[in-house]
């Protein structure tokens, strides 16, 4: 009906019909879905929530004399250097040098990779304490100096796994308090957590991967970035529900962009007591409206949209495979849910409120004529399932 | 005709050394005040701290007020123990349920704006370990 061309012809000419993915909702049922999919050009998605799979590649330049750095600390972090000189990883969930973890049973997990990409992002001094082994022609040893985003050659966020199509409600059925990267778990399941924007989250509102793909250009955090891949852990042959929306994990998406043009606001470091550090990072796709099919699904609403219930005290550590029922996102906003005729409090931690001011702002971005949309250059795999880790014997010695 | 009780909350910082009097029940026996004590932090030879509730009449909290500043004790009505930092707050909802009074909730659930509402803190603080953004924080 409509081609990449086409609609990024109109959003040139400032002329293209942009709604998010929750105003869309009540425009097709207003219009129907014909009349809607031929007025409206593009559908904002986004989402903010905890992503761990984040991280940041990061070029210092060359000191004199040169140091390779083989080990490096950003503000005590430890960052990854088997990589080429004065390039290093460092990953959002990265504890700092010396914390106690869960020694002390729940670890606060104040400051992490995380907190120092956010400081990166505000614009704050960081210190980096590097070692090296010298070489010819990288002779320093050692080196400690203070840096901004500003200073470095490159700081590339680079995230290998990103929105989740989909996610866990978890719960606790035993009898005392849990900690897991879905918060605290109170029991006796007095209270459940989730973690998606739902009807706004992108994956959710094109389920078989049709305009989401390998290459397509995203808001990350304010910067436009791109998918490089398939997310890791992406699963895209899951349970769907009878409008092809997964019940459960599905896909994931690997994103990429350049964190000298992100904004603070949407990159924000996140410690979960008990369980450790993350990175909560706002995320917007814009889903091009090529055929009616498309904006039929793009217009899913939570009611239509369930997720897995599952018992983190038991079931999900020990993989068993069970799950206690499904709930739908309406009934999750709520604030409450019900699991076997009892009442369950719902929190999320994932800001729907946040999704939704993204959602607003790639709404902006794309009628001003600056934000257009592209053809993925790979499809995501549908077909492929989610592997379990075998654990084996040693052929050897065993 | 008597004069009616009402309850107000009072943020209450002692200085070093003034921290053995027994101003609560001082409070409650001279000046006929009902105390709900929320949260203390009173430790000899150091800063103190003391969150509650007053009921009485306005006169005897007015006067009972009166003889806890007579020991350099600083007031305040305006405060709680609690800081809750609009600025770090993402509206995430994670502390809804950990919030035994409702006193972070959602302004409304459609646009899902978290606010808190300092009457109604009970400055249990659980919402300061389960706040993954560290915008909740005790004072002390």
């Amino acid at each position: 009906m409509k081609t990449y061309e086409e609609i990024n012809a109109k959003i040139e000419a400032k002329k293209a019909v942009v709604l998010t993915a929750e105003e869309i909702i009540d425009y097709v049922e207003k219009k129907g879905l014909r009349a809607a999919a031929e007025e409206v050009d593009v559908v904002t998605t986004a989402t903010f929530g905890p992503m761990c799979s984040s991280g940041c590649f990061l070029n210092f330049g060359h000191s004199s004399p040169r140091i390779r750095i083989s080990e490096a600390w950003l503000d005590d972090v430890r960052a990854y250097c088997g990589i080429a000189a004065v390039d290093v990883y460092l990953g959002a969930t990265e504890l700092r040098q010396g914390d106690p973890a869960n020694l002390y049973h729940p670890g606060e997990f104040r400051f992490g990779g995380a907190h120092v990409i956010e400081k990166l992002v505000r614009g704050e001094k960081v210190q980096l304490f590097g070692l090296s082994y010298g070489t010819d022609c990288y002779p320093r040893r050692e080196i400690r100096t203070w840096f901004t985003l500003k200073d470095l050659n490159q700081a590339i966020m680079t995230n290998p796994r990103n929105c989740y199509q989909n996610y866990n409600v978890a719960v606790n059925s035993s009898d005392r308090t849990i900690y897991t990267y879905l918060g605290q778990l109170k029991p006796g399941l007095k209270n459940a957590t989730y973690c998606s924007a739902g009807q706004l989250s992108p994956l959710l509102n094109d389920p078989f991967y049709e305009t989401i793909g390998v290459g397509t250009r995203v808001w990350l955090a304010g910067a436009q970035g791109i998918v490089y891949g398939e997310g890791t852990q992406h699963a895209g042959a899951v349970d769907r529900g009878g409008n092809g929306v997964p019940v459960e994990g599905g896909g994931t998406l690997a994103l990429t962009a350049d964190m000298k043009e992100m904004d603070p606001r949407w990159v924000r470091a996140v410690s979960l007591t008990g369980y450790g550090v993350s990175l909560s990072l706002g995320v917007g796709i814009p889903i091009p409206v090529l055929n009616k099919e498309i904006l039929k699904r793009a217009a899913v609403r939570d009611r239509d949209i369930l997720a897995t219930v599952v018992d983190y005290a038991t079931d999900y550590p020990n993989r068993t495979g069970k799950t206690l029922g499904r709930v739908t996102y309406e009934e999750l906003r709520s604030g409450e849910i019900s699991l076997g005729g009892k009442k369950v409090e719902a929190g999320s931690l994932s800001s729907y409120r946040y999704a939704l001011e993204i959602a607003e702002l790639l709404k902006a971005e794309i009628e001003a004529g600056r934000f257009t949309v592209s053809r993925p250059v790979r499809r995501l795999p549908v077909d492929r399932s989610f592997r379990p880790l075998a654990i084996k014997e040693s052929e050897r010695y065993g | 005709m008597a004069e009616t009780a009402f309850t107000k909350k009072y943020f209450l910082y002692f200085p070093k050394c003034e921290t053995e009097k027994p101003i609560v029940y001082h409070l409650v026996k001279d000046y006929n005040l009902m105390v709900n004590i929320f949260r203390a932090k009173v430790t000899p030879e150091e800063e103190g701290y003391l969150v509650l509730d007053l009921t009485g009449t306005a006169g005897d909290i007015a006067r009972g007020l009166e003889f806890v500043r007579t020991f350099n004790v600083t007031v305040n009505e305006q405060s709680i123990g609690l800081r809750w930092d609009a600025e770090r707050c993402t509206h995430c909802g994670n502390c809804l349920p950990h919030c035994p009074t409702r006193a972070l909730d959602f302004k409304d659930r459609t646009t899902r704006e978290v606010r808190f509402d300092a009457a109604a803190c009970i400055e249990c603080l659980s919402c300061v370990a389960n706040c993954p953004f560290s915008a909740c924080a005790s004072v002390f």
